[in-house]
């Protein structure tokens, strides 16, 4: 599903160049779930973004589902990450004037589905994550773990191939975090593919291979043997 | 562009924030409220200077004879004379280009003696020998009866058209006045009609008090002759009276023999003149009104172009949220573009609408109080609102322009992580 070769990319800030991805190579089949770790600097964030098309790659290729990624500009990218990836933030960013089922539906809006449909599928979605009572609410009537909740299912909305979660859980506290988590391995076991960005231990665990980045590089790439279910913490 | 879903998005972004939504809008609406109440304003003063013109032809000259300031074929200096009938037709014949030229002539005048008789009752009116050309030059509304015709002229008929106030002076109410007789300077006239100053203004009370009888029946009641008092001369619309003025003295002078170089032996008031003055000086006031209205209007359309900014400084998280949710560089910068085209047409709509209303009660006011020296009836022409909205859509979209730009030029990875 995700295939990256010998990626590059630095940063220039003023006279220095900072070298922040060295070399990457990295794969990840369809139904994965993979956790990336590292300490912050270890460039864990800019390989997430250049994997979800905000940032771009120095050097090196990237194919996603059999797809070239490369040479974007701004309207294809878009245009992508909209088909293709399903992105959740460490901060939610839902939008705070629009209902959950609004916010949900706003990949489907920009996909240029008819209303009807964006309703039926946002509802579908919001029942998923279990939150279809509060549709109408707006996100600042909700707790953090539900903000979360309708994060992912706007990340599921537009049934793309590879949800990206960056650091999912950190504004979460641990209880909330692994009900989080559950919903996530759940998503999983329908066959998504989801990376997941985290720097917790016990969120590793609970995914099914973790990447450690260091300094740019891939230190270490293992498969967890039997990966915690979140399920039994709840 | 603009389907209900963009609609909804569009309106949900503006309802978000609803303080500064009011505000922005509230800038374009002063602006355009105040370029329309401006121009409306300018056009009230000009329609009340206009006034005072207005019921006179505004292409015409005055003419009267003076002293003579030069000796010529014989005659000395310092020479009476008056103009006579023939010389009226003389001009007429000669300059095609003069539409009218009145003889006129005056007994008494406005505040002076008694001079008219009617039963018991005296007043002192002024009493005017006219032809009937002259209500073409100045405006006059005939309440009753009629205007002086040719055929008072040729028969010398002794019939008067007089002024409202002449009416009220010398008849008592409801006593019918047409076929009433008045003395006039020991002669009786006949009044045939009762006028009324078309646009009242100021010189109401000294039109109201005036008579007009046939010149030719005057010449011959008070023995002036063929004699001219003075001439109200108008020139057809195409032609400027100003440029004809040298023309028409020429032929009197020469008429009269007066040397070809005395400036002081006629005088004169060019009407025209004044009235181009007088139009100049509103054409700049217009166009002050113009430039002033136009820096408002520019203040506001730049108080949107602000606000926009800080939107969209303010919603950067939003947009990289949408952006990475699949949102085209160019969908943001046309709900932007939009939101603020929105804003300033709506607020713009309702800001003319709210200087009409300003418009309209200055109008109903005026219409209770009645004539207010200097101004009357301010208005604005349809297409002069027009294109101030021509204006504020086009600044509307200039507005949102910036931000919209500045909204797409941030890469989405920076705009999600500003906090």
């Amino acid at each position: 599903m995700i295939e990256i070769k010998d990626l590059h990319k630095s940063y220039t800030m003023g006279n220095n160049s900072l070298h922040v991805l060295k070399g990457i190579n990295f794969n990840a089949s369809e139904g994965e779930l993979v956790s990336i770790m590292g300490s912050s600097g270890s460039g864990k964030s800019t390989f997430l973004n250049i994997l979800g098309m905000l940032d771009e790659a120095d050097e090196g290729s990237y194919f996603l589902d059999g797809v070239p990624i490369k040479n974007l500009n701004e309207k294809i990218a878009a245009n992508y990450r909209n088909q293709f990836l399903g992105f959740i933030f460490q901060s939610f960013n839902l939008i705070n004037y629009k209902t959950a089922l609004d916010n949900v539906a706003m990949p489907l809006y920009y996909q240029g589905k008819k209303r009807k449909e964006r309703i039926e599928k946002s509802m579908h979605y919001l029942e998923k994550v279990g939150l279809a009572d509060w549709a109408t609410h707006l996100p600042n009537e909700l707790s953090g773990g539900q903000k979360q909740r309708v994060a992912i299912a706007r990340a599921l909305a537009s049934d793309p191939k590879v949800l990206l979660a960056d650091e999912p859980t950190g504004a979460l506290d641990t209880k909330t975090s692994y009900e989080v988590m559950q919903l996530i391995q759940e998503i999983n076991d329908e066959g998504k593919t989801i990376l997941i960005v985290t720097h917790e231990p016990d969120i590793a665990q609970m995914t099914k291979r973790i990447v450690n980045l260091k300094d740019g590089l891939i230190i270490d790439d293992v498969l967890v043997p039997k990966p915690v279910r979140a399920a039994s913490h709840v | 562009m603009f389907t209900r879903d963009r609609w909804d998005e569009i309106l949900e972004a503006l309802n978000a924030n609803k303080a500064r939504t009011f505000l922005t809008a509230f800038g374009v609406f002063w602006g355009i409220a105040i370029l329309v109440l401006l121009l409306a304003l300018t056009n009230g003063l000009k329609n009340g200077v206009s006034a005072d013109f207005g019921d006179f032809a505004t292409n015409s000259v005055f003419v009267w004879t003076q002293q003579t300031s030069m000796a010529y074929k014989g005659l000395p200096k310092g020479r009476r004379f008056n103009f006579k009938l023939e010389d009226v037709a003389l001009l007429k014949e000669k300059l095609p280009a003069l539409k009218y030229v009145s003889p006129r002539n005056q007994l008494g005048g406005y505040n002076g003696a008694n001079n008219v008789v009617r039963n018991s009752k005296t007043g002192a009116f002024s009493i005017y020998g006219d032809y009937p050309d002259y209500i073409n030059q100045k405006a006059m509304d005939i309440t009753q009866g009629r205007f002086l015709s040719f055929s008072d002229i040729h028969a010398k008929r002794k019939v008067a058209v007089i002024g409202v106030d002449v009416v009220n002076n010398l008849f008592d109410k409801n006593e019918e006045v047409l076929g009433a007789y008045i003395k006039i300077s020991g002669v009786n006239f006949m009044v045939v009609g009762v006028f009324k100053a078309a646009n009242t203004n100021g010189d109401q009370e000294e039109d109201a008090n005036s008579i007009f009888i046939p010149f030719t029946a005057y010449a011959q009641a008070f023995n002036a002759s063929d004699n001219v008092g003075w001439l109200a001369i108008t020139a057809h619309d195409d032609v400027s009276i100003s440029g004809l003025k040298d023309q028409i003295f020429g032929i009197l002078k020469n008429q009269r023999a007066i040397h070809p170089d005395d400036e002081r032996a006629i005088g004169n008031f060019d009407l025209a003149k004044q009235f181009a003055r007088i139009t100049g000086l509103f054409s700049i006031l217009t166009v002050v009104g113009y430039f002033v209205g136009a820096l408002v209007l520019l203040s506001g359309v730049i108080g949107v172009s602000n606000i926009m900014l800080i939107v969209v400084k303010e919603r950067t998280q939003e947009i990289g949220v949408r952006r990475a949710l699949g949102a085209s560089p160019l969908s943001i910068k046309a709900q932007i573009i939009q939101e603020s085209l929105l804003l300033t047409i709506l607020s713009g709509l309702v800001g003319i609408s709210f200087a009409a209303l300003v418009i309209w009660v200055m109008n109903f006011v005026l219409d209770q109080v009645g004539y207010v020296e200097n101004f009357s009836n301010p208005t604005v022409e349809m297409s002069t609102v027009i294109v101030a909205l021509v204006i504020l859509v086009v600044s509307g979209i200039l507005a949102g322009l910036i931000p919209a730009t500045k909204a797409i030029q941030m890469k989405p990875i920076d705009a999600l992580r500003t906090e």
